[in-house]
């Protein structure tokens, strides 16, 4: 290890059952430095953290740490506070029953079997101010907020003596007067030699403190890069894997719909939901096709689920058609011809043990009612045709819908919301994980059922599809809609300078 | 969400009794309710129900007639507040009572032995119990139910008609009274008439009183609620959570095994049907004394009133002349309710950020 490197990882490979998550990943951790950990969702990041910290166990790799000579190996949360490493996790770890001071030296290697209250807060509150975190030691933890939560988890940390600090999102649930207060805290902390290891997607804040900045792509190791050598613009090119340069902006005729003097299909304003985003507008016209895009995790997802009434909305105005409605649930939507493809096909979708037939009529069926069941001659015409239609590959329709292929999988479920005959439908990943044939299958039935007249909304994580296929594109950084692309501006390098702010 | 409002205020500045009380812990807010409850239930009784309730022997015979519930009570909050439940409790109860009038009155046993086999049982249940659910992670309500009718059935098994027990040293014991000097009453002739306990209830005091010490000021006894609150947390603030639970479920067998041995002290017989129930009762103690069956929150102070609490009521109840059972339950149960609806309205006032 060189001189000045708390901390080296190399070489670490995990996997899970189905998954390569790791895949020979390295990292390295410098004295006094904050460095970031950048990816996407889904990159690794915290298999990476959880692999050091002890939660899982590694399959391959070695890690070495400043003041241990070789190899160490870390097997448990408590193995990682003892050489050093302290994490703070985006959850609070803590425990809200206890007070502040309990929670910050509870469970740590102390001698005795007795707690000592009186010096035990003593402790806790020279540690708070010398912080200069604002919570009294002896009060319980519970009646703070995340924020001062979080700061007190940080003491917590770096009076574990520590050499690394983990903060894993620490910032998701921060407002900007906080998320001040805990760079100061970091930055504190950098110049007190103590190494940081920040994951975020947040890319402001990576901006604001980082010395570093490692990117992690589909489980692969990417790069490291100064701050000064990765620009924005081009940190989100390395963490999408697209080259600025190579990118061909391929571009098709749309029959683009967009005028905005007609009544929108469906509109929102100041929309906002349970799920953390932050209030949006939107507009559908007859027709149209748009999307969301943004980095995954951006919120594109939520969006649309607060539109169908999956996620609790908070506040704000639905009109269909230009008439205010409320959608309180999913069946409240599909009353008024809103259909959803969720993205979690196998959890939000399909119910695998029911038949092919089940599942494409169960919508409809849910529409009217139980108490009108539909006959078995009309089911059996209703998923023929859609078998037909689409192309569904399988065996009958009465085979379980599970030992279908994921691409006919899909199909299914599109037909299940194509047989509501919805105005407006949400497609949220319709082609992640099918084969590419299949994919062009359904970009082409998108189009097709546009210019029939539906409305459609399509969200995909592969922005060549977005752009074949939308002829409005919203974009979405950190919860929050940054831009509106329509027309010529619809291409993967005015996407990516949207996404990253430039 | 405004500038201010997301730091906590120092609240020392405002001393008015409703700030004072919202500083407190959950734990020291729900003990200081059940304290209030208890004490105003003790004046309506003394008011409505006369100067019997008056008496320093009122309530010693509280102490008296519930020494066995607030043993297991105790173990029951102890459990309760690492966030489980041991509903084997009234069975193993009832097991240990009719293993011991068993085996002192066909065997010939001696008393001490008789206790060691009441440790004993105690201890086999929550060794066993704490084992499956701690290591094994087996939901603590399946594991004790089991228990529960385990040990209901031993009981039968042991022996299945009920009797009294007529061996002498331990009729002794049972009988023995301790007079607290100074404290009673004085007759109609003016003889003074010390008031008394027994040995039942200077064991659950002691219990009591252990149990509190452990709690508050042990490391041990704060990983209990440590787990309770967020066993997930704890276990990254560096518990061995599996070890916590397994000794919350062992001291709750160990003492069904001492309340076991008080109440067969305070029947003097041993019959199947003895403490049916009382798990139940000692759950609703427990949260009548302000622990939480989500865990975490809890106080044994706060159990020794909550038991005496439900005396009380069944108390009143029955000298309102209104002594069929159901009466008793369904007071018992809006009294519950009420506490629960204090509790969820306490704890979730902090939530309002």
């Amino acid at each position: 290890m060189q001189e000045g490197t708390v901390l080296e990882m190399r070489g670490i490979h995990k996997s899970f059952p189905g998954v390569h998550a790791l895949q020979g990943v390295q990292f390295t951790l410098r004295k006094g430095e904050i460095h970031a950990l950048m990816g996407e969702n889904g990159a690794g990041k915290s298999t990476l953290i959880k692999v050091l910290t002890g939660v899982y166990s590694k399959d391959e790799g070695t890690i070495m740490l400043e003041g241990h000579p070789g190899e160490v190996t870390i097997k448990s949360p408590q193995d990682a506070q003892n050489a050093g490493i302290s994490t703070v996790y985006q959850e609070i770890t803590l425990c809200p029953n206890l007070s502040v001071a309990e929670n910050m030296f509870i469970g740590r290697a102390t001698s005795g079997k007795f707690q000592n209250w009186k010096e035990m807060n003593k402790a806790a509150d020279k540690l708070l101010k010398n912080l200069d975190i604002p919570a009294q030691a002896t009060k319980q933890l519970g009646n703070y907020s995340i924020a001062v939560q979080q700061m007190v988890a940080i003491a917590r940390a770096v009076d574990l003596d520590c050499k690394v600090l983990i903060l894993d999102e620490p910032t998701s649930s921060l407002d900007e007067q906080e998320v001040e207060k805990l760079f100061k805290l970091m930055r504190d902390l950098k110049s007190r030699g103590v190494g940081i290891i920040f994951v975020t997607h947040f890319l402001d804040q990576v901006y604001a403190v980082s010395d570093r900045i490692t990117v992690l792509r589909d489980g692969k190791f990417i790069g490291e890069y100064t701050v000064a050598e990765l620009p924005r613009l081009k940190l989100v090119s390395t963490m999408l894997g697209k080259e600025m340069d190579d990118m061909a902006d391929i571009k098709e005729d749309k029959n683009a719909v967009s005028q905005k003097d007609e009544i929108p299909v469906l509109e929102a304003s100041n929309l906002q939901s349970t799920s953390g985003i932050k209030p949006f507008d939107f507009y559908i016209n007859k027709g149209e096709v748009n999307g969301f895009t943004g980095l995954l995790g951006s919120g594109r997802s939520e969006c649309v689920r607060a539109l169908f009434g999956a996620d609790k909305t908070l506040g704000g105005v639905i009109k269909i058609e230009g008439k205010r409605i409320k959608i309180a649930a999913p069946i409240d939507a599909m009353k008024r011809g809103i259909a959803y493809l969720p993205e979690d096909r196998k959890n939000d979708g399909i119910i695998g043990d029911l038949s092919v037939k089940d599942n494409i009529i169960i919508a409809l069926q849910v529409l009217e009612g139980f108490f009108k069941p539909l006959s078995e001659k009309e089911k059996n015409k209703f998923a023929e045709e859609y078998i037909k239609l689409l192309d569904i590959k399988t065996a009958s329709p009465e085979t379980p819908i599970k030992s279908l292929s994921g691409g006919n999988q899909q199909k299914c479920i599109l037909a299940r919301w194509l047989l509501t005959h919805p105005n407006y439908l949400i497609l949220d990943e319709p082609t992640r994980g099918i084969d590419v044939g299949t994919k062009v299958d359904i970009q082409k039935l998108v189009l097709k059922l546009a210019s029939e007249g539906m409305s459609i909304t399509f969200i995909s994580s592969e922005q060549d599809e977005m752009i074949r296929t939308c002829s409005r594109l919203i974009v979405m950084r950190d919860g929050r809609v940054v831009g509106e692309l329509t027309g010529d501006d619809i291409s993967q390098s005015k996407i990516m300078s949207t996404i990253a702010g430039e | 969400m405004g500038k201010e409002k997301t730091i906590a205020k120092p609240l020392s500045q405002n001393k008015s009794l409703i700030k004072q009380f919202n500083m407190l812990t959950d734990t020291n807010k729900l003990l200081t309710i059940t304290i209030i409850v208890f004490v105003v239930m003790y004046i309506c009784a003394v008011i409505f129900e006369g100067k019997g309730f008056l008496s320093p022997q009122a309530l010693f015979n509280i102490l008296i007639n519930n020494a066995a519930l607030l043993i297991t009570a105790c173990g029951m909050s102890v459990v309760m507040i690492t966030g489980g439940i041991d509903i084997s409790v009234g069975g193993v109860v009832a097991l240990v009572s009719m293993s011991c009038a068993v085996y002192l009155d066909y065997h010939g046993g001696n008393v001490p032995v008789s206790i060691l086999i009441a440790l004993g049982i105690g201890l086999a249940f929550g060794v066993f119990q704490g084992f499956l659910v701690a290591y094994l992670d087996i939901q603590p309500f399946i594991v004790t139910l089991a228990g529960m009718f385990f040990a209901r059935g031993m009981t039968t098994i042991v022996n299945s008609e009920p009797f009294n027990v007529t061996n002498e040293s331990f009729v002794a014991l049972k009988d023995t009274r301790i007079e607290i000097p100074f404290i009673g009453t004085y007759n109609k002739r003016g003889i003074f008439i010390p008031a008394y306990i027994n040995i039942g209830v200077v064991v659950a005091l002691a219990v009591v009183v252990f149990f509190f010490i452990m709690l508050r000021w042990t490391k041990l006894g704060r990983h209990f609620y440590a787990v309770g609150g967020n066993p997930q947390s704890a276990m990254m603030l560096g518990i061995n959570v599996k070890r916590t639970r397994f000794i919350s479920h062992v001291i709750s067998g160990l003492l069904a095994g001492i309340g076991g041995y008080v109440y067969f002290m305070y029947v003097g017989s041993g019959s199947p049907s003895n403490a049916q129930g009382m798990e139940m009762n000692a759950i609703a103690s427990s949260i009548i004394g302000g622990t939480m069956l989500t865990g975490g929150v809890g106080n044994i102070i706060g159990t020794l009133f909550g038991v005496m609490t439900l005396s009380t009521i069944k108390d009143i109840v029955a000298s309102a002349g209104l002594s069929d059972p159901w009466w008793t339950g369904i007071t018992i149960a809006a009294m519950l309710c009420l506490f629960l609806v204090i509790q969820s309205v306490v704890i979730s006032n902090k939530d309002r950020k």
